[in-house]
C-alpha cells in the first residue's frame, strides 16, 4: 500500500519534471536579433495578416488566380515543386536502410526531419488554397471517397507520408526527452516505416505529375505527355539529392557547433557520393525527355517563344548541371557539386512551373501572374517552416550525436 | 516438395472459388447491360433555329437566383461563363451569316471533373446531369483544372465559395419538369430527351435538310460523348468549338496511371524487403573495413 504511494508520487515528480522540461525548452536559444530573423519576422507577421484577408474575403482577394488558371503559385511552388524537394527524406532512407549504405547515415535524420516539415507545411499551404477547407476530411473520414480521383491519392499518400516520416523521425525525439523504452520500440518500426514511405512517395511524387494527365490540352505539347508521371518521378529523385547538398552545405556552416568532428570531415565525401547518384538520374530525366520529344515528333515547336523556353530548360537547367555533377565528380571538386545542386533546384522549379504555371493555358489571352501577396504568404510559409527546423536542431539530436544511452540501445 | 497436399488443396480451393465469384460478378455485369442499359437524358442543340434572343440567358438566371445578363451576343467578341452566369450566347460570323451558339456544361458521359473529384461533390447522376454538391466539396478546384470545356467556375472572391455550373436543371427534372432553357426557348432550337433518342433525331434533321446541316454531331463522340449536343450550319471550328478535343474520354487519360497504383503497392514493399535482405551482409563486411 504504501510502496505504491511512493511509486505514484514519483510518477507525479517525472511528470512535472517534464513538463518544466518542455517548458524550458520552448524558450528561444541563442540571440533572437540575428539578420534572418530580422528579415524573416516582418514577412511572417504580413503573411500572417494575407492569411487572415484570404479566410476573410475569399482567395480572390489575395491571389491572381482566374477561372481559366485556378491553380496558381501555391499549388505550382509550394506544393507540386516543394514536395519535389523534399524527396531527399524517401531517397537517402532507401540508400541507408535498404541498400545499407551506412555511409550516409549521419544525414538520415535531418534529411528525414526536412522531408517530414516539407509535407507538413506544404499541405497546411494547399488548406489555404481550398476554398471550402472545412470539407477537407470529408475524404478523410470516408463519408465520400473519390477513388477515382488522383487527388484522392495524393491526399492519402500526403497524410500516410508524414505519419511515416514522423515515425522515422520519432527515436530523436524520445532522445530529447529521454524517453529510452519508448526510443526502443520507436527504434524497431523504423525499416516498416521506411519501406511504407519509399513505396508512397513513388506513388505520390508521380501522382502529382499525373494529376495534370487530364489537363492534355491546357498543357503545352512540349510538356505535357503521358510520361508526366516518370518524369516527376525520376527528377524527384535529384531534386531530393540536390536540395540534401545545399541545405546539408548550409546547416553545416549554420549548426557547425552541433556536429561533431568525424561528421564535418564524413560530410565532403557525402556529397562526393551523392553528386554521383543525381548525375545517375539526371541522366536517365535527360534521356526520357529526349525519347519524349522525339517521339512526340515536336520539331515543329522548337522555333517558337516557348520552344526556346524548353531549349533553356533542357540545356540550361538540365544538360548544365548534369555536366558539372558528372566534371566536379570527377575532379572532386566540392564547391561544383555544390553550384550544381543550386542549378539543378532551379531547373526543378522552372520545369515544375513551365507545367503548372507557365505552359498552363499558354495560349489564352490573359495570362497569370503571382501577385506581390501570393508570395509574401509563399516566403512566410517557408520562414515559417525554418523557425521550426532550427527550433528542432538546437534542442533534439539531428545533427549532434545521440545520447550515450541510445548508442548503447542500438548496438 | 514444397508444395504439401495441405497446401495444394487449399490453392486449389482458392482458385475455383476466384473462378467462380470471378465469373459471377461477369455474368451480372451482362445482365445489366442487357436488361438495363444506362441511358441518359440529355440536350440537343440546334443552332440553325437559334436566333440569339437570349431568352435561355434570362430564365437561367431567373431559375437559379442570378443576376440578369448585361451584355448582348456581339460578332467579333466572344462572352465566357462565370461564377454568376452559366449559360452565354455568342454570335459568329460564318459564309452563310450570324451563327449563334449557346454554351453552358456539356454533360459528359465520363465527366473529366467527376473523376478528378476527390469528394464526389461533383457527380455524374443516373439520369444524366453532372451536378454539384456544396457538402462535400472542399474547394480544391481540381474540377476546373481537368475540365476540357473549362466549364466549373469558382466564387474567387466569397469566404464560403461555391463551384457553379449549368446542373441541367437537375431539381425541376426531379419534379417532372424540363430544364428552364429548354421549356422556354421560343425559337424551340433546345430539346431534351434521352440521349439516344436526340442522336437519332439529329440524323434526322442532317439527313432531310443536307444543305441546312453540316453533318456532325458536336458531342456525339467527343470527350467519350456528351449529354449536351449540337447541330450547326458550318464546320464547328468556325463557331469557336475547340477542335483539338480527343474522342476518348478524359478520365482515360490517368486511368493507366491509377491502375498501377495497387501493382505497386503489392511489388514494391516485397521488393524493398528482399534489398534489405540482400545487402545485410556488405553493411556486415563494410563494418569489419572500417574496424
Amino acid at each position: 500500500m504504501n510502496n505504491t504511494a511512493t511509486i505514484s508520487l514519483q510518477e507525479e515528480q517525472k511528470t512535472k519534471n517534464t513538463w518544466k522540461f518542455l517548458l524550458s525548452e520552448l524558450k528561444p536559444k541563442g540571440k533572437f536579433f540575428t539578420p534572418f530573423n530580422i528579415i524573416s519576422l516582418p514577412i511572417m507577421l504580413l503573411g500572417a495578416v494575407l492569411i487572415v484577408i484570404r479566410f476573410w474575403k475569399g482567395i480572390g482577394s489575395v491571389t491572381n488566380l482566374t477561372q481559366d488558371v485556378p491553380w496558381g503559385l501555391w499549388i505550382g511552388f509550394d506544393v507540386v515543386t516543394g514536395v519535389a524537394f523534399a524527396g531527399g527524406a524517401y531517397v537517402i532512407t532507401f540508400m541507408v536502410y535498404i541498400l545499407n549504405m551506412r555511409k550516409y547515415h549521419s544525414i538520415v535524420r535531418v534529411t528525414v526531419l526536412n522531408g517530414f516539415l516539407a509535407y507538413v507545411f506544404y499541405a497546411g499551404a494547399l488548406l489555404l488554397d481550398l476554398g471550402r477547407p472545412w470539407n477537407v476530411i470529408n475524404p478523410i473520414i470516408g463519408n465520400s471517397f473519390g477513388t477515382s480521383s488522383v487527388l484522392f491519392l495524393v491526399a492519402w499518400h500526403f497524410l500516410l507520408y508524414m505519419i511515416a516520416q514522423l515515425i522515422e523521425f520519432s527515436p530523436a525525439i524520445a532522445e530529447w526527452l529521454g524517453a529510452k523504452r519508448a526510443r526502443k520500440i520507436l527504434s524497431g518500426m523504423t525499416l516498416g516505416a521506411v519501406i511504407f514511405g519509399i513505396t508512397l512517395s513513388t506513388l505520390h511524387q508521380s501522382g502529382l505529375g499525373a494529376l495534370y494527365l487530364m489537363a492534355k490540352e491546357k498543357i503545352h505539347p512540349l510538356w505535357y505527355s503521358e510520361f508526366i508521371p516518370i518524369l516527376f518521378f525520376v527528377s524527384s529523385i535529384f531534386a531530393g539529392l540536390s536540395m540534401v547538398i545545399f541545405e546539408g552545405s548550409i546547416s553545416h556552416k549554420v549548426f557547425s557547433d552541433q556536429i561533431s568532428e568525424k561528421n564535418h570531415k564524413s560530410h565532403n565525401k557525402i556529397i562526393h557520393g551523392l553528386a554521383r547518384i543525381c548525375a545517375g538520374a539526371m541522366f536517365a530525366y535527360l534521356f526520357l525527355h529526349i525519347v519524349n520529344f522525339v517521339h512526340g515528333q515536336h520539331w515543329n515547336l522548337i522555333n517558337s517563344p516557348m520552344g526556346y523556353w524548353y531549349l533553356t530548360e533542357m540545356l540550361g537547367f538540365v544538360v548544365l548541371p548534369l555536366v558539372l555533377y558528372v566534371y566536379s565528380y570527377r575532379k572532386m571538386n566540392i564547391l561544383l557539386i555544390k553550384i550544381a545542386s543550386v542549378i539543378t533546384m532551379l531547373g526543378i522549379i522552372i520545369n515544375r512551373l513551365n507545367i503548372t504555371v507557365i505552359g498552363f493555358k499558354w495560349d489564352a489571352a490573359s495570362h497569370y501572374y503571382p501577385s506581390w501577396m501570393e508570395i509574401v504568404v509563399t516566403l512566410a510559409v517557408i520562414f515559417t517552416e525554418i523557425w521550426i527546423f532550427r527550433w528542432i536542431i538546437n534542442r533534439m539530436p539531428v545533427l549532434r550525436e545521440s545520447p550515450a544511452w541510445a548508442k548503447s540501445q542500438s548496438s | 516438395m514444397n508444395l504439401d497436399r495441405r497446401n495444394f488443396f487449399r490453392v486449389l480451393g482458392l482458385t475455383g472459388a476466384t473462378l467462380t465469384i470471378g465469373t459471377d460478378l461477369k455474368a451480372n455485369q451482362e445482365q445489366d447491360e442487357n436488361h438495363e442499359p444506362v441511358e441518359f437524358y440529355g440536350i440537343l442543340y440546334d443552332s440553325t433555329m437559334c436566333v440569339g434572343c437570349q431568352t435561355c440567358e434570362f430564365i437561367c438566371a431567373e431559375t437559379h437566383e442570378l443576376p440578369e445578363p448585361t451584355d448582348i451576343p456581339r460578332i467579333g467578341e466572344v462572352r465566357k461563363t462565370d461564377e454568376t452566369c452559366r449559360t452565354v450566347v455568342n454570335a459568329f460570323d460564318s459564309p452563310i451569316g450570324e451563327v449563334d451558339i449557346k454554351t453552358q456544361c456539356m454533360h459528359c458521359n465520363e465527366p473529366a471533373c467527376v473523376s478528378a473529384c476527390l469528394t464526389q461533390a461533383m457527380y455524374k447522376t443516373k439520369e444524366g446531369p453532372v451536378i454539384w454538391r456544396g457538402d462535400k466539396c472542399m474547394g480544391c478546384r481540381y474540377c476546373m483544372v481537368s475540365c476540357p470545356f473549362d466549364v466549373p467556375k469558382f466564387e474567387y472572391h466569397s469566404p464560403n465559395p461555391k463551384i457553379t455550373k449549368c446542373d441541367m436543371c437537375y431539381d425541376r427534372l426531379q419534379e417532372g419538369q424540363l430544364p428552364a432553357c429548354v421549356e422556354n426557348c421560343p425559337a424551340e432550337a433546345l430539346m431534351f430527351g434521352k440521349r439516344s433518342d436526340l442522336i437519332k433525331e439529329a440524323r434526322k434533321r442532317i439527313v432531310e435538310n443536307p444543305d441546312t446541316y453540316y453533318d456532325h454531331i458536336f458531342g456525339e463522340k467527343e470527350a467519350g460523348g456528351t449529354g449536351f449536343m449540337y447541330l450547326a450550319p458550318v464546320s464547328f471550328d468556325k463557331l469557336g468549338f475547340k477542335t483539338n478535343l480527343q474522342n476518348k474520354s478524359y478520365p482515360e487519360l490517368s486511368k493507366g496511371f491509377l491502375y498501377s497504383v495497387p501493382s505497386i503497392f503489392v511489388l514494391w514493399p516485397a521488393m524493398l524487403l528482399g534489398l534489405h535482405e540482400a545487402t545485410k551482409n556488405k553493411q556486415i563486411k563494410n563494418e569489419e573495413e572500417n574496424e
